[in-house]
């Protein structure tokens, strides 16, 4: 069982947000992230409401996981693609969905092997509050909170369709 | 199944021993894990935190300076901490036993040996005796298998000719003792070349060499023709017992490379070999050097997949031992 939900109007709302989270810190030398693969899709979709043209970062995160040890590795990682310098750069981190902040603390610590960012931002399509890590979204789609047995899904990259997955049990080791 | 050995339950590696026995779809994820490992040794910080806490063990019974040093290298831009043993200065010489030997590495919580040894099948000894969790990678045996080179090289071809599907190769040289020709014909026919080619004096190859699924030339001119990638082997002297050549010039002047040789390939053909090169003996050092070569990305290719087997090795061992009782 599922149901689909369109994003459009949670980008529109990030790129305000963001819009006015850049201009409170006066921030004007940024550069987008995208955790593959939803949070690259997220960031691609707010670049284009913003008409930024600028060359996207992606990262795979699969080297920097903290479950390697219990999982193993990904078979299908990709290389991370960052086509500009972060040194000194306020960098906005996008991912489709926040739960636990691993992924994220995962993606902080690859980003600090290509320099030293001014700063890191985090913009999630979806948080759903349960973070087991200091870790707190700056711009955020929608806050949702769902049941044990439930999972979310961004499907993509086009259209881009947020999907609830109803499981038999919850994931043990979901890592968002 | 020939080596079940290097594979757990779900069919991903967890020692490397050979690249005989692996499918098609497992070697092309050692090359594409092997590709993003790439991009991180392109980074400020050539880095990541995959093996922290774990132990490898650099165990070289035969001296090796390319790759040791690239296992090294590998396996500390993996955080693994790293221990060399040289065997030649080691307890060994003063009669303890290999296994003894394994035994009391083990205890000191190794979690991953790289084996170099003289004899054939020393690797897979080492990981039947193994204790389960720890990973085992045949860094060459004897003349049976160097198959973390063979993989660099699939590396290496895939990076320049994008495909293996309608690629004719060629292997020249001292085919009889060399550990990474056999591996590199296995690689190169599970991946889907086209063509294998053997170019050596009769002296220099296996018999029955054709059951590999090698089309075999003693005629250097004739044997490149139409070749995409050219591999050159070195002449291993110090393997050698009897008179095999009649002298290093007249091997030189029959199967050594030279530009006018090479331009019996294909033109856009390219030059690899693995190292240490004898200029003048195997190669001429104007092919070695020329645009067609692309004999030091082997190298830094050799990082890259060696730091693809032993995560993916790890890998396995971790999720092997979830698995046991």
């Amino acid at each position: 069982m599922h149901e689909r939900q369109s994003v459009e109007a949670l980008v529109h709302s990030m790129t305000q947000q963001l819009k006015r989270f850049l201009a409170d810190k006066q921030r004007h030398d940024i550069e987008f992230i995208g955790i593959r693969s939803g949070g690259v899709w997220v960031a691609q979709a707010i670049q284009a409401e913003l008409g930024n043209q600028q060359a996207l970062g992606e990262l795979d995160i699969s080297f920097y996981r903290d479950d390697f040890t219990r999982i193993g590795l990904n078979p299908r990682v990709t290389p991370s693609s960052l086509p500009f310098a972060t040194e000194n750069k306020h960098l906005i981190l996008c991912d489709d969905v926040l739960m636990s902040g691993r992924t994220v603390r995962a993606a902080m610590n690859e980003l600090f092997d290509y320099g030293r960012p001014a700063s890191i931002s985090l913009a999630v399509l979806v948080n759903l509050g349960r973070p087991e890590l200091p870790i707190q979204p700056d711009i955020v789609g929608a806050n949702l909170s769902l049941q044990q047995n439930e999972r979310i899904k961004l499907m993509g990259p086009s259209p881009l369709t947020l999907e609830i997955q109803q499981t038999e049990v919850s994931p043990p080791d979901q890592q968002a | 199944m020939q080596t079940p050995i290097q594979l757990n339950e779900s069919g991903q590696l967890k020692h490397f021993l050979t690249v005989s026995g692996l499918s098609k779809s497992l070697l092309t994820e050692i090359l594409d894990t092997a590709d993003s490992f790439i991009e991180v040794g392109e980074r400020n910080i050539k880095k990541v935190p995959l093996l922290r806490g774990k132990t490898v063990v650099n165990l070289f019974f035969e001296p090796s300076t390319r790759t040791r040093s690239t296992f090294e290298l590998a396996a500390k831009r993996l955080s693994a901490d790293v221990l060399n043993v040289n065997i030649s200065t080691s307890a060994t010489s003063k009669g303890e036993s290999l296994s003894d030997m394994l035994r009391n590495l083990e205890a000191m919580a190794s979690d991953m040996f790289v084996v170099r040894h003289s004899q054939s099948g020393a690797a897979h000894f080492i990981a039947e005796s193994v204790t389960p969790g720890v990973a085992i990678v045949n860094a060459g045996d004897g003349w049976h298998a160097h198959p973390t080179q063979a993989m660099l090289d699939m590396l290496t071809i895939r990076q320049n000719k994008g495909r293996f599907e309608g690629l004719k190769v060629a292997i020249i040289g001292d085919i009889l003792h060399s550990r990474v020709a056999r591996s590199q014909i296995r690689a190169l026919n599970t991946l889907g070349a086209e063509e294998v080619r053997v170019i050596a004096p009769n002296t220099l190859l296996p018999l029955h060499v054709s059951s590999l699924g090698v089309n075999v030339f003693n005629d250097l001119t004739e044997g490149l023709k139409d070749i995409d990638v050219v591999i050159m082997l070195r002449l291993q002297r110090e393997r050698m017992q009897g008179a095999l050549l009649p002298s290093e010039q007249e091997y030189f002047q029959l199967y050594g490379l030279t530009r006018e040789k090479l331009k019996h390939a294909k033109p856009d053909a390219i030059v690899m070999h693995p190292g240490p090169i004898n200029r003048g003996v195997e190669i001429e050092s104007e092919v070695a050097d020329g645009k067609q070569s692309v004999i030091l990305d082997q190298v830094t290719n050799g990082i890259a997949i060696r730091m693809a087997v032993m995560s993916m090795a790890m890998s396995g061992q971790a999720t092997a031992a979830k698995h046991a009782p």
